[in-house]
């Protein structure tokens, strides 16, 4: 209600401001238009009485301003035209003083000072400094700060600039920086006298108020950087020291953030850089509340960015050592300001860091000593809270993978872990997800066994659990995308020296064995396909190879992968754990290392005996263990026949009789390898398949007795496959007659009065019997072989 | 015509970090209408990648699959052809043409998709082809050694199917076409 009230009041006293210029404006039109001098003045002087009120905001002050200064314009109009008034601008300098109230009078001594100056008849800094001293009359902060604001307005474009007009005659560029200076002194100081008081809502709008008004002073500065006369030198010995006097003199919060801000935007950036080190001077003397934080940012910035316009302009950077400057100051600020909140210094560092790596790419010690200032910052302090704090350490950290694409060259830097080590958990993870993703997005190569492990130590958020991790709030998807993050990055941890190799490798799994029952069925797979990689590559180079003492031997590398695959089965994870056994195996049997593959195989046997109890599990472990040893050819007879017998015997005890009869007729590949040297052990192939039969009988059999109709024909059919297979492969066993008892045996059941019809074992059927005619079609040697099947 | 993307054993993250960006780049949404999909992705962010790519996606397990819901077998029509899918860890020996062919008779299809051994192949084999996509991203095999990246992508037109494999050989992509007609003794 009272804000609004005395808004209503302020209106109606505009109003009356402008009504009471109207009126008076409006015989001074006449008296301009009469060429009456003194009727001119008069009714100015009484319009101009309007601006001495004290009632308005800076906002409605400014509106009456600037209908008063539309008016004072067409009045200088008059008095540059001295024929219409008779009197000498001299004269009339005299004349308006005569105004009875002091800032009306100063209004028009300021109009009529614009007209002298431009007369010539007296030197323009005599009349400068005749003007900025007499409005010193004028204390009134919002009255002062216009008038002068006036007085900045009407002198702009007559200053003795070099190459203006009004230079010369002793008349330097000197007595422009000395007007403007001081006007500018003064009006800040009217400016920061603003009493900002009351209760807390009425002082919020005061000090908002009082903002609008920065642009007024403001605006000197910005003269002052359109002064052509001012050169670097007069910049550093005479602007910038005085403006800075007043900046930190002024004491005031506001002022000293805005003109530290305004003095960095309006000079160039040059200028900046040469006088680094008096502008960083000033920031550690600014008040403690000052946002410091804000202005070094900006300048920083501005900085890179005027690096980044052109590399001619980079010596300069190292010749003022801008660098430690900006770090030295940097310090200071943090330093003084021993309320700055950590993001504030966090956020300084992060600015900091940006210039180095635009300006200094190549400086990555100047990395590391921005990372190690913060590193201070942050020690002897509890793991950061403060969600914007840890944002700003995550920008930190992330600028320099960002900038160096090559993930190695961020892994030098000494503080960078030390840095991370101040996260907490939840964001250190996410911090390890960001360091993956660059090496991913980079397609880089860690390839050192040390980077390998600086690696680790800064992603180990991921590896492993960490103190105070919560244990039941895990997110499953998130672990999940987490531990494949994890996964992936093992693959480019390579290098092409199997030695390096191997102490990768060895590096790695020393990190991941650490990573508990819930992360190895994640890491453990990469690592031991990435150790297989290796051992295939140390089998291709046998001829160079030293001997035992060599390390790098795939022997000592499946010894590591024995102990690795072993970790799971405190997960237990027993079905990878055998899959990875089996690979293991067939490397081994590559290598001709018997003795490590049979215990590899030994090793899965004992899983599928003792943890596999699924059914479904069963029947596809089953089949690797067949597929794989079907593939193996380094086993001598007797563990041969040990592993055979094994996989046999557990396929005929599979639940399933039809999961029964496939593996076990798969098993008859055990014995009939097609290659050149492969076994070809006819009677036992003929064993299985006769085994295999046996099954779907009884399957059948199984079938009528608990549901009344026999199964599909299916298995036969595909038994009967089996026998073509070996038929045409020339297996003895495997004779025509057999084949043709099969069919006949098929041809039954399909007919038997239980039988179930089924469509797919008909199609499969005809399928085969298509194949036999196809075969005996062919004519040669198959077709002869094919020819005594009837069909 | 209908293009048929096949494609298997990935083996994401356990052997290999990514497909290869070249083939990613390559392989963009809305040009293909079925996936064929052998198996091995091995995890879910694959299956959401190759569902991207095409909505029409058809999967069977591998042995390292985390997802026990694909199925062991599957079969579809398209077109004039019956395609087959299949792991192929199932089929002793492993890669083997012959015992392929029994798989084929099986399921009696046309086109027999089958992985496991990482190396790219297509058959003529009696009436019908059978297709080994290989490894998309060039996986660590026991069976294969120096395996290159590969997929197929069938061009289904009437009785006609071309086969053009894929290949990333020394970065470069090399393209390979195999042409199949359907005779008419195959459909019964």
């Amino acid at each position: 209600m009272m804000l609004s009230d005395a808004m209503e009041d302020e209106d109606k006293w505009l109003a009356e401001g402008v009504a009471g210029i109207q009126h008076n404006a409006y015989y001074m039109h006449r008296a301009l238009d009469s060429n009456n001098l003194r009727e001119a003045l008069k009714y100015s002087a009484q319009l101009l009485s309007e601006l001495r009120t004290s009632r308005l905001s800076p906002h409605k002050y400014y509106e009456l301003y600037m209908r008063a200064f539309d008016e004072l314009r067409k009045l200088e109009v008059f008095f540059k035209e001295e024929e219409r008034h008779g009197c000498s601008v001299v004269d009339l300098y005299e004349l308006v003083q005569h105004a009875g109230n002091i800032l009306p009078r100063l209004y028009l001594l300021c109009t009529v000072g614009s007209v002298y100056i431009k007369s010539k008849e007296a030197p323009a800094k005599d009349v400068l400094k005749d003007l900025v001293e007499m409005c010193r009359g004028v204390q009134h902060p919002i009255r002062g700060l216009f008038l002068r604001s006036y007085l900045a307005q009407i002198s702009r474009d007559k200053l003795p600039d070099i190459g203006s007009e009004y230079e010369g005659d002793g008349d330097t560029v000197m007595d422009a920086v000395e007007f403007v200076l001081q006007n500018f002194s003064e009006m800040n100081k009217l400016w920061v006298r603003m009493e900002v008081q009351g209760p807390t809502r009425v002082r919020v709008k005061m000090e908002k108020e009082r903002n609008e008004l920065r642009d007024l002073v403001g605006k000197n500065l910005h003269v002052l950087s359109q002064i052509e006369g001012i050169d670097l030198d007069l910049y550093k010995e005479t602007v910038l020291p005085r403006v800075l006097e007043q900046v930190v003199n002024c004491k005031d919060e506001l002022a000293q953030y805005y003109l530290m801000d305004c003095l960095i935007q309006v000079f160039p950036d040059e200028y900046h850089l040469q006088t680094l080190e008096t502008l960083l001077g000033a920031c550690p003397q600014l008040q403690p509340t000052v946002d410091i934080k804000t202005v070094l940012s900006q300048l920083m910035e501005r900085l890179s960015s005027y690096a980044a316009s052109s590399p001619e302009v980079l010596p300069e950077f190292l010749q003022v050592e801008a660098f430690s400057k900006l770090s030295n100051a940097i310090g200071k600020v943090i330093e003084t300001q021993g309320d700055m909140p950590i993001v504030g210094a966090i956020t300084l560092y992060v600015s900091l860091l940006t210039f180095t790596l635009r300006v200094h790419p190549d400086r990555l010690d100047y990395v590391d000593q921005v990372l190690g200032s913060c590193v201070k910052k942050l020690s002897n302090k509890p793991k950061l809270e403060d969600s914007r704090a840890t944002k700003q350490v995550v920008a930190l950290l992330s600028a320099p993978l960002e900038k160096y694409s090559d993930i190695v060259t961020s892994l030098t830097l000494s503080n960078y872990p030390r840095v991370m080590d101040h996260l907490d958990n939840e964001t250190n993870k996410i911090m390890a997800m960001v360091i993956i993703q660059s090496i991913m997005t980079n397609h880089a190569y860690v390839s050192s066994a040390d980077k390998v492990d600086v690696l680790f130590e800064l992603i180990k958020g991921l590896i492993k659990d960490l103190e105070g991790d919560p244990e039941d709030e895990l997110d499953e998807e998130d672990f999940n995308e987490e531990q494949n993050s994890v996964s992936r990055v093992i693959h480019v941890l390579y290098n092409d020296d199997p030695e390096e190799m191997l102490k990768i490798i060895l590096t790695v799994r020393k990190h991941i064995m650490a990573g508990g029952p819930k992360r190895l069925p994640f890491t453990i797979p990469p690592l031991v396909f990435s150790a297989l990689r290796l051992v295939r590559r140390l089998h291709n180079q046998d001829g160079d190879v030293a001997g035992e003492e060599d390390p790098a031997t795939p022997k000592k590398i499946f010894q590591l992968l024995n102990q690795t695959i072993e970790a799971l089965s405190y997960v237990p994870a027993p079905e990878l754990a055998l899959r990875l056994y089996l690979q293991c195996a067939e490397a081994a049997n590559d290598c001709d290392l018997e003795p490590v593959a049979y215990e590899f195989f030994t090793q899965a046997f004992l899983l599928y005996e003792e943890e596999i109890a699924d059914s479904k599990a069963q029947v596809t472990a089953i089949h690797l263990i067949i597929g794989t040893l079907q593939r193996t050819h380094v086993f001598g007879v007797e563990n041969r026949d040990t592993l055979t017998h094994k996989a046999t015997g557990y396929s005929a005890k599979l639940l399933k009789k039809p999961d029964q009869c496939r593996a076990v007729y798969a098993c008859s590949h055990l014995f009939w390898v097609d290659d050149q040297d492969g076994i070809k052990d006819g009677e036992r192939v003929l064993l299985c398949l006769k085994r295999a039969l046996r099954i779907a009988n009884a399957a059948q059999q199984m079938a009528s007795v608990a549901r009344g109709s026999s199964g599909p024909v299916t298995l036969f059919v595909e038994i009967l496959n089996k026998y073509l297979y070996y038929f045409e492969k020339g297996n003895p066993q495997i004779t025509s007659g057999a084949i043709q008892g099969l069919i006949e045996l098929i041809k039954t059941e399909m007919q038997s009065d239980t039988a179930t019809p089924d469509q797919n074992s008909d199609a499969f059927f005809t399928c085969t019997l298509r194949y036999i005619q196809f075969q005996k079609q062919k004519g040669g040697a198959m077709g002869e072989k094919f020819e005594t099947i009837k069909l | 015509m209908v293009l048929v993307l096949a494609i298997g054993d990935l083996h994401i993250p356990h052997r290999a970090p990514d497909l290869p960006a070249k083939f990613k780049s390559m392989l963009v949404p809305g040009k293909i209408q079925h996936i064929i999909c052998t198996g091995n992705l091995c995890i879910k962010e694959v299956h959401d990648y190759l569902k991207s790519l095409c909505p029409s996606l058809h999967i069977t397990r591998g042995e390292y699959d985390e997802d026990a819901r694909y199925p062991e077998t599957k079969t579809l029509t398209i077109g004039q052809f019956k395609l087959g899918l299949c792991h192929g860890h199932q089929v002793v020996p492993w890669g083997d043409l012959d015992s392929l062919a029994m798989l084929q008779r099986q399921l009696d299809v046309d086109i027999l998709v089958s992985g496991h051994t990482h190396q790219f192949k297509a058959y003529k084999h009696e009436a019908g082809v059978v297709i080994n996509p290989g490894s998309a991203t060039g996986a660590y095999s026991s069976i294969t050694y120096d395996v290159n990246p590969s997929f197929v992508l069938m061009d289904i037109d009437g009785l006609r199917v071309v086969v053009y494999v894929y290949e990333l050989i020394d970065g470069e992509v090399k393209v390979d076409k195999i042409d199949f007609k359907k005779t008419s003794t195959a459909t019964t």
